[in-house]
């Protein structure tokens, strides 16, 4: 038996050269490498080890939680926690784990080579473990990490704020980089180098929607560059742009973080409604419901998504009638949105539905996404954000679509297309462990929230009053079981990196479609090197 | 029917980019370090990381770009390369937008919003009186309401000067440009020699005017949100000015070396689009922080 030394099958369908296939190795294969598929695999497992880095952060919270009064860290600590933790499901766990599918599986659904700018392609992955060594060291320092929440408002973050936050800056920045060049890469490959026949409306979901979040990383990305460019001047040169003693106004940081905030928030949705709208219309043997409508939504909640940041503001003491701007403009994104779930939902009507683990996880995150979609519609309402405002119901509401929602969706896209990029079915019975433990107990984890925050727990803050005791003791438990499901996760992909399993058919799933599904399994190290026709 | 498509070029690994990361990280922690450093009086090593990063820079850049040149020197690039060169070009240039709009947005935040609703516009009479009762608002805002005061810069002198200076300068890089695709050496190298001269007689005098305004003015970067606005926005220019005059001199040492051809010049123009796009910010700049 070969050993999984890398054998691989030689791509039949498109040879015309025979050195394509050889693998670089060692350790230089993953340093030097220009290779889309071995970014996407870096990428994703850098999220995954960032997502359980932050998760254990959310473990030291839970544990805090678990019991009113302060027990097990100081709040000094609490909030660097609360902090970092944000940081690095954000910018660590999320959005890498989108760049990484979006490396594996745009240029093969395209039909192209590779990545149109391998070299920088690889640049913007190797800056990020960098960006994250010096976030988590800042932990370290005297006087410890940033504690200001991962919304950093001013004057927490500027008159108020530890030594850390110079190195904070610098590492926003950095990871800023990452994410413009990653997203200048997405749009040139996807406007540049789709085979012949793939048409703008052929394109499969996934890469449209990535296309439309590449276009808002790089109109938001460097607003945030600027707001921490303006805390490290505020904070250690001077300046006062957040400090209304110098003409400046905190509230003009919010609007600055916002307006980056806000686009970043369907930065980290639309390659998940893209994975969705892939994986539904496999498992149920049907077209997708409303292709066309699919694209302008997503275009739609895109352009939308830029006036309607100040809804994150409204205790601030805006005039009346920009409340009300923001309010219609924030409920208007309900209705491009409610056409995808109509959508996906209509997809499935009257399909031959099967339910492998990829459509279990698209099942429930369509069901509980639109749960966090519409505790965000009652968020909207102003009248009543003034009583949900800096509560656990706002934690419930971005947790229900960052982690049923996104989180989510990356497991299933990992579930999907995990078979097509090893070769081999990963074990399923302990994907339904997965899945199962992992449904079960981020319910119990984020559902009581609603409760506890309409009933007036504030985020953020390390202790609470004796009535949200039981609730919390819940939320803690289904935090605790939420974390350990992961490790199931964890013990499924060393298994399929391994290559243990059933060897897998090209098509893996019955029902699949595109051109990443016509290729073998495992995809050859190098694909369409003469491109596809796409008919 | 058939068709003969162009093999796209995917180049072999490199280990430019990550001596690329690393030279980010150093000059992160670098940064941060002669932050603190400076702010506290202290000394340490963060002058030495900070040094180091940007030499492992300059090494990548020249590692990098020699790379690309040879590569592109020998051919080995197709038309559709140059496309993705060109687009992703262009998407940086928005980016940068990006960035200086966020100082854009802030300048007109504090003209129309803050500094007004501190002087009790709208509806914030009370923190007006509760605040600061003598604050009245203005613009240029040269009193702060915690007392201190500088004054205008005008627009009318340097300020003036360098816009005509940077006006004239998109002009001649045009003429550069256009001397490259009809095949005049001469007239390419001239004119492109001139936009370099130009801009460093930009940059001398946005020097003086720095230096005019600390001395003479009062107006320093901490004179308030006037004097935040107006450094951040012309020293973020200032840098792009200094970083696009670095780039046409490399190019202008590629002219002399007989690189480029009317079909093959993406570097060239790549550096013609960043210095117009300079120079656009530039107006917007004189409109903006100056003029109005």
């Amino acid at each position: 038996m070969s050993k999984a030394t890398d054998v691989l099958t030689p791509d039949t369908a498109h040879h015309d050269d025979d050195h394509h296939d050889h693998i670089p190795k060692g350790i230089t294969r993953w340093l030097f490498t220009t290779n889309h598929k071995d970014i996407g695999t870096l990428y994703l497992w850098f999220a995954f080890i960032m997502f359980l880095v932050g998760g254990a952060m959310a473990m030291v919270i839970r544990a805090e939680l678990f019991q009113p009064g302060l027990q097990i860290v100081e709040p000094n600590f609490f909030n660097q926690m609360t902090t970092v933790h944000g940081l690095i499901m954000v910018f660590g766990a999320v959005m890498p784990a989108f760049t990484g599918l979006a490396n594996w599986l745009i240029p093969m659904m395209i039909g192209a080579p590779d990545m149109a700018l391998p070299r920088m392609n690889n640049w913007s992955f190797w800056i990020l473990p960098g960006a994250f060594l010096i976030l988590l060291g800042s932990l370290f320092m005297e006087g410890g990490g940033p504690a200001f929440g991962w919304t950093f408002y001013a004057p927490l973050s500027t008159t108020y704020s530890n030594d850390s936050t110079a190195l904070f800056v610098f590492s926003v920045h950095i990871m800023g980089i990452s994410s413009i060049m990653g997203a200048i890469n997405v749009i040139v490959t996807i406007f540049n180098m789709r085979a012949p026949g793939m048409t703008w409306m052929k394109m499969p979901l996934f890469v449209w929607t990535w296309l439309i979040t590449a276009f808002l990383l790089i109109a938001v990305m460097p607003v945030l560059a600027g707001a921490v460019t303006m805390v490290l001047t505020d904070k250690f040169f001077g300046t006062s742009f957040f400090d209304a003693a110098g003409g400046g106004d905190p509230v003009m940081f919010q609007h600055i973080f916002w307006f980056f905030g806000h686009p970043e928030v369907y930065i980290m949705i639309l390659p998940a409604f893209g994975i969705i709208s892939q994986i539904v219309p496999t498992f149920s043997r049907k077209k997708l419901f409303g292709y066309a409508s699919m694209v302008y939504a997503t275009a739609s909640i895109a352009l939308l998504s830029f006036v309607v940041w100040a809804h994150h503001m409204f205790t601030t003491g805006m005039p009346v009638y920009m409340e009300m701007f923001f309010m219609f403009a924030t409920m208007l994104i309900s209705v491009p949105t409610g056409v995808k779930v109509f959508n996906w939902v209509a997809t499935m009507w009257r399909g031959s539905l099967t339910f492998e683990m990829p459509m279990m996880f698209a099942i429930a995150f369509i069901v509980l996404f639109t749960i966090g979609g519409l505790s965000g519609l009652m968020l909207a309402i102003t009248p009543v954000d003034f009583q949900y405002h800096d509560t656990y119901f706002v934690v419930a509401h971005f947790h229900y679509v960052l982690v049923t929602g996104a989180v989510f969706s990356i497991m299933a896209a990992v579930y999907y297309w995990l078979p097509k990029w090893t070769g081999k079915m990963y074990d399923t019975a302990l994907a339904k462990w997965h899945f199962w433990c992992s449904l079960i107990s981020v319910n119990v984890l984020f559902f009581p929230m609603h409760f506890v925050g309409l009933a007036g727990m504030p985020r953020r803050i390390p202790d609470y009053a004796l009535q949200f005791a039981d609730f919390n003791k819940w939320i803690s438990i289904g935090g605790f079981a939420f974390g350990l499901s992961q490790l199931i996760f964890l013990a499924l992909l060393i298994k399929a990196c391994r290559k243990e399993g059933e060897a897998v058919s090209n098509q893996v799933w019955e029902g699949a479609e595109g051109l990443e599904w016509e290729i073998p399994s495992p995809a050859p190290y190098h694909t369409f090197e003469t491109p596809p026709e796409v008919k | 029917m058939q068709q003969e498509y162009e093999r796209y070029y995917v180049p072999a690994q490199s280990p430019w980019p990550i001596v690329g990361a690393v030279a980010l990280f150093l000059i992160a922690v670098g940064a941060g370090t002669v932050v603190l450093e400076t702010t506290k009086g202290e000394s340490g090593y963060g002058t030495h990381t900070l040094t180091a990063g940007i030499l492992v820079l300059l090494v990548m850049l020249f590692g990098w770009f020699k790379n690309q040149i040879d590569e592109s020197m020998s051919g080995l690039y197709s038309d559709q390369l140059g496309r993705s060169y060109r687009q992703g070009m262009s998407w940086f240039i928005f980016s940068e937008v990006m960035f200086f709009a966020a100082f854009f947005g802030a300048l007109f935040y504090a003209r129309f919003i803050s500094v007004p609703w501190l002087g009790g516009a709208s509806n914030n009479e009370m923190t007006n009186a509760v605040l600061w009762p003598t604050f009245e608002a203005m613009w240029p805002l040269i009193n702060t309401p915690d007392g201190t005061t500088t004054q205008v810069m005008s627009a009318a002198g340097l300020p003036t000067i360098n816009t005509i200076i940077l006006l004239v300068s998109s002009v001649t890089l045009h003429f550069a440009h256009t001397g490259l695709e009809q095949q005049k050496r001469k007239q390419l190298t001239w004119m492109l020699g001139v936009t370099i001269l130009l801009g460093l007689i930009f940059l001398t005098l946005q020097v003086q005017e720095y230096i005019h305004a600390y001395r003479d003015l009062g107006l320093t970067l901490q004179s308030g949100v006037y004097g935040n606005t107006f450094f951040m926005l012309t020293g973020f220019h200032g840098m792009h000015v200094t970083l696009g005059t670095i780039i046409l001199i490399v190019l202008f040492f590629r002219v002399l070396k007989g690189h480029f051809t009317p079909e093959n010049h993406f570097a060239f123009q790549a550096g013609s689009w960043y210095w117009h796009f300079v120079d656009v910010v530039w107006v917007m700049l004189y409109i903006f922080v100056y003029v109005l």
